[in-house]
């Protein structure tokens, strides 16, 4: 038993490797103006996908509802941001304060260059992930006392609350109030450049893809710890996971600050993704987005939030996007084509596999669990 | 002092407007112990259902036909969304809410061309009248009275007919209910309906007093509401209604003072310190008449 | 087995979307023509993006920004482009006013293979977007978005249209000229960086006594601010923000009588907000690029396209009254001619080395761009509501001090 489950350890390592010498290789390969489209997918997709195994941790796994997640993406976003705009554009993004408060970038501590860059994005959002997860620690105090919808209810207030503490212009020196946090490394900064500016090595895809990957690798290693198999305990039954001596508190404010964390470091990568911070993007909204995510990639797996994630985005800002044009087949314009029609057959689809397929996508299998069973189906033949 | 009265009277209307539909979650979350997200964006619909009917039809008919109409899409939503996962995890359900009501703001989207739409004047109620010195619209006094007016005879259909019984009966205990023969379903519809009815009176009474309607002008009154449910003892119809009260009186006030900027965060507080000192609201479990 | 089922269902489902999404992206290019747009008479076509929100809070503000374009594009559907006739294609791409989607629109636009980019409303948007077309070395003409931010630190950002630090200061002394305002009250939506700047900028420029109150999002209930600002003894009301909360502001001044003049900025320059006053005593103010009748070539010919379009008309607000925005987006559509044209050729390289030096007079005024590609603007347009009649008349013309 032990052998098999190393091995299908390394199979799966084996399987990420794969999957991100094959980013890398198509990130340089293909043209990168007229495939653009695949890989700005693709890194919204990596974010996206670790947020949602996030919040799967916390929904799927150990069953706390909450719906706080936008709030703890904001914080890392900010922490995020706020630690790594060279000290030389502080002027300009802060303009309306004259200046920040903070007055230090890490990417520079670390001595700038390729490997301060590296350190100092990677230190950002590390501590992006801290700054999330001892908030979340806070929360948790008074919170996770609640029971399901009510936790629920209480996780959104307190996202809605940080919202609009980081948009109050008095702290504006810090958080530049209303106003957008830019000019900080994003994943593009990872691209490198020859002498002459031009870029010799696209590795932005690669390096969100490298992120997210490690952070989910994470989370699985936990999931299948004894911590994960407590979290499934207290998810299937409070009750009876209290009487085999499991620490109800203890563990679900565990799963909560993980969670956090980790939703923590995917604001942090949000805001490479989107060139930008800025405390409305972090909406209930976005919540709801990340939770149909994980629902429809099935709520306690891990393979099928990532998975849905990919889905999601794909499917509303690119392959759907044609529904948006008015369209003419042979001079007769297409109805009902226009403006927001995306959104609406996006969200029939959502209802449909919300109401017909209710367990997602996956259910709560993983990958490499469908693969075995279609190999033993085909054995029986 | 003027300013003073201003502010109470802001305050009293949006907190009747909340208590409309405040009742609404209320209700269902009584007995389908389900947070029906798709509530507020219900009652955005029923206004934009106004606005586009006014503009074929006189008042007179649009009114009532803007009531059934809601009415029938509340039950429709329930029959559609909500009746089929009627033994899936709650978790199911609150997510088919959460997407009815992305549904329906996305459908209002690509309806409205995501343009603000006016709602219609409704002589009688939209004139302008003065209250001590302050301005403010007939409308602002009409609701609590209105309010008032629906829960009693809300309160009556529960404690004296026989599917008030029904409901009660449901929202103490669903499976024995079920045993005892009573039909659930046709219950649970009948609290959609009623919940609808009242969003949709709530809506002419808010749009009237705010005229202009956007896909997200549903949200906000939405949460707030919602909110309100909480605050009073979700299951609970008189707490729904002093919660609303409460709510809308304080969000006025703080709008009224120098932390604006923290109305929604108030808000939101408030609920995060009622819940954990009493988890089940200021009405929770006193009084017995769930619905 | 469901199971499998299951998924084997979302498979096809993903690679039919797949499908439909190859095919129309490489379709949406031939097939995406703007309502009413250019004939494809010639055979060469030169794509000019635009990346404007048609959904979401600005997307009020943002089709009429389109309408200007559409409008231009129809009126001159071809460009001559180093002695050869290119038909201009706008391409769309919808950023939904969310800077979390932005990123996906403007990278819509660059697979597209469009020669410039033209947008979009809603500073925050373009932004986000920005970067992604520095990247690709993609020019973009930004219509009005006001945030000093757009084009500080982006090479590749332009913009025609004047600042918010300018806006501000120029409503703050007009405020002081025309009423003697010793006292203001400033009222924006949170966390909005346009509502937020510009209240920053009047407070900065307004010699005396200001009130600053910040609003959350989707927020209908103004009594309580309106009757502060009463009861504050405030002289002028200024209130930037989006069209959905000015009709709302607007309505509610009129049915309470308010006698304290709003002042607001570009966004409340829609028909909209003068539906919202029409018939009552609100004293409104609007700072902005056009005014109608500046140049009534324009003014007649989009009356009558919009007479003829009812798509359009809708889109317009149900109205003809022209937004200061749609003027905007007509003389950016001839911006982006003008520098195809210097570029002499559809390379979006050429066209953004051409951008820089350019000069050119549209119906909103001289357009020439500063080393950081902002427009040189010295003017503001201030109008006022006229109640009676539902239209706009002017005020003055304001320059910077």
């Amino acid at each position: 038993m032990k052998n098999t489950s190393k091995k299908s350890a390394w199979i799966g390592l084996l399987c990420v490797a794969a999957l991100l010498a094959a980013v890398v290789v198509l990130e340089n390969v293909l043209d990168p103006n007229k495939n653009i489209m695949v890989f700005t997918a693709l890194k919204k997709g990596a974010v996206y996908a670790l947020v949602a195994v996030s919040m799967n941790l916390l929904n799927g796994f150990t069953g706390l509802f909450s719906l706080g997640q936008a709030g703890f993406m904001l914080l890392g976003a900010y922490t995020y941001a706020i630690l790594t705009i060279p000290v030389s554009q502080r002027d300009a993004v802060y303009y309306i304060y004259n200046g920040s408060a903070v007055n230090f970038s890490l990417p520079e501590l670390f001595g700038g260059g390729a490997v301060g860059l590296v350190l100092g994005v990677l230190a950002a959002l590390i501590l992006g992930g801290c700054v999330a997860a001892v908030v979340a620690w806070l929360i948790g105090l008074p919170v996770l006392r609640l029971k399901s919808d009510y936790l629920a209810i209480a996780t959104l207030g307190f996202g809605e609350i940080i919202r609009a503490v980081f948009q109050w212009d008095k702290l504006g020196p810090v958080t530049n109030g209303a106003n957008a946090l830019k000019n900080f490394p994003t994943f593009s900064s990872f691209n490198i450049q020859n002498a002459n500016g031009e870029t010799v090595l696209r590795l932005s895809t690669f390096a969100a893809f490298l992120l997210a990957g490690i952070c989910i690798a994470v989370i699985v290693l936990l999931i299948n710890s004894t911590y994960g198999r407590a979290f499934k305990a207290i998810r299937d039954d409070e009750v009876a996971a209290e009487a085999m001596g499991i620490n109800l508190s203890r563990h679900k404010r565990l799963a909560f600050v993980i969670s956090s964390f980790f939703a923590g470091v995917g604001g942090g990568m949000f805001a490479m993704f989107a060139n930008q911070a800025q405390a409305k993007t972090f909406t209930t909204a976005m919540t709801y987005e990340i939770l149909l995510i994980v629902v429809i990639g099935g709520i306690g797996s891990v393979s099928g939030s990532c998975i849905a994630a990919f889905l999601y985005v794909a499917a509303s800002e690119w392959w759907l996007r044609f529904l948006d044009a008015e369209t003419f087949i042979g001079g007769v314009k297409v109805p009902l084509l226009r403006n927001g029609f995306r959104m609406v057959v996006f969200s029939v689809v959502i209802m449909i596999v919300v109401l017909f397929f209710r367990t997602g996508i996956m259910g709560d299998k993983e990958l490499p669990d469908l693969l075995k069973k279609r190999r033993k189906e085909g054995a029986a033949k | 002092m003027q300013y003073a009265i201003s502010i109470l009277l802001s305050g009293v209307s949006l907190g009747g407007q909340y208590a409309l539909i405040a009742i609404g979650y209320t209700m269902v979350y009584g007995i389908l112990r389900l947070i029906n997200f798709a509530h507020g964006d219900v009652f955005m619909v029923a206004g934009l259902m106004m606005v586009y009917l006014t503009a074929g039809l006189p008042l007179a008919a649009s009114i009532p036909l803007v009531l059934v109409l809601t009415v029938l899409l509340g039950f429709v939503i329930e029959r559609a969304a909500y009746k089929p996962l009627r033994e899936a995890p709650r978790m199911s359900v609150m997510i088919s809410a959460i997407g009815v009501s992305y549904l329906l703001q996305n459908l209002a989207t690509y309806v409205t061309g995501g343009l603000p739409q006016m709602y219609p004047e409704i002589p009688g109620i939209s004139n302008t009248i003065t209250i001590a010195g302050v301005p403010t619209k007939v409308v602002t006094v009409v609701t609590p009275v209105l309010v008032l007016a629906l829960v009693l005879a809300l309160t009556q259909l529960i404690h004296h007919t026989k599917v008030g019984m029904a409901m009660r009966a449901v929202a103490k205990d669903f499976e024995t209910a079920q045993l005892m023969g009573i039909r659930i379903n046709a219950v649970i519809s009948v609290t959609f309906i009623i919940g609808s009815f009242l969003a949709a009176v709530g809506s002419v009474l808010y749009f009237t007093n705010y005229q202009s309607i956007v896909p997200l002008s549903g949200s906000l009154p939405g949460l707030r509401a919602f909110v309100a449910a909480v605050f009073g003892g979700i299951g609970s119809i008189p707490g729904a209604v002093v919660g609303a009260f409460i709510i809308g009186l304080s969000e006025s006030v703080i709008k009224g003072s120098n932390w604006s900027i923290f109305s929604d965060a108030f808000t939101f507080a408030l609920l995060i310190i009622i819940l954990v000192v009493k988890p089940t609201g200021l009405f929770g479990e006193k009084v017995t008449d769930k619905v | 087995m469901k199971q499998f089922f299951a998924m084997l269902l979302a498979l096809v489902m993903a690679l039919s979307l797949a499908a439909c999404g190859g095919s129309g992206g490489s379709e949406g290019s031939g097939g995406s023509q703007p309502s009413g747009g250019g004939s494809s008479g010639g055979d060469k076509v030169v794509k000019i993006g635009v990346f404007e929100p048609a959904t979401g809070d600005s997307g009020a503000g943002g089709k009429q920004e389109m309408l200007g374009m559409q409008y231009a594009n129809k009126e001159t559907p071809t460009v001559v482009i180093g002695g050869e006739t290119y038909t201009v294609e706008l391409v769309y791409a919808d950023n939904a006013s969310d800077a979390s989607k932005a990123p996906t629109a403007a990278s819509q636009l660059v697979s597209q293979d469009v020669s410039l980019v033209l947008g979009t409303y809603g500073s925050s948007s373009a932004i986000a977007g920005g970067p992604i077309f520095g990247e690709a070395g993609l020019a973009a003409i930004g219509v009005t978005c006001t945030n000093p931010g757009v084009t500080a630190g982006n090479d590749y950002y332009f913009r025609i249209c004047f600042l918010d630090p300018f806006q501000g200061t120029v409503l703050a002394n007009f405020a002081q000229e025309k009423f003697s305002a010793k006292k203001a009250y400033l009222l924006g939506e949170l966390g909005n960086d346009y509502d937020q700047g510009l209240l920053n900028y009047f407070e900065q420029a307004f010699d005396g006594d200001v009130v600053k109150d910040s609003f959350p999002t989707n927020t209908s209930d103004f009594s309580t601010y309106l009757n502060k600002a009463v009861a504050e003894g405030a002289d002028v009301i200024f209130c930037p923000v989006s069209i959905a909360y000015s009709t709302q502001i607007v309505k509610l001044a009129a049915s309470m009588n308010l006698e304290i003049p709003i002042l607001g900025s570009d966004t409340l320059d829609s028909n909209k907000v003068l539906e919202a006053a029409k018939g009552s005593n609100v004293q409104i103010y609007v700072s902005t690029f056009y005014q109608e009748g500046g140049a009534p070539d324009f003014d007649n010919g989009i009356k009558a396209w919009l007479a003829e379009d009812s798509t359009a008309m809708t889109n317009n607000g149900g109205n003809d009254t022209i937004a200061a925005v749609t003027a905007m987006g007509y003389d950016a559509y001839y911006v982006a001619l003008e520098a195809l044209k210097a570029a002499g050729s559809p390379d979006k390289a050429a066209v953004k080395a051409a951008l820089p030096s350019l000069t050119y007079t549209g119906v909103s005024g001289d357009i020439a761009f500063d080393e950081v590609g902002d427009a040189v603007r010295d003017t503001a347009y201030i109008k006022t509501a006229d109640n009676a009649a539902g239209a706009w008349t002017l005020e003055t013309v304001q320059t910077a001090k």
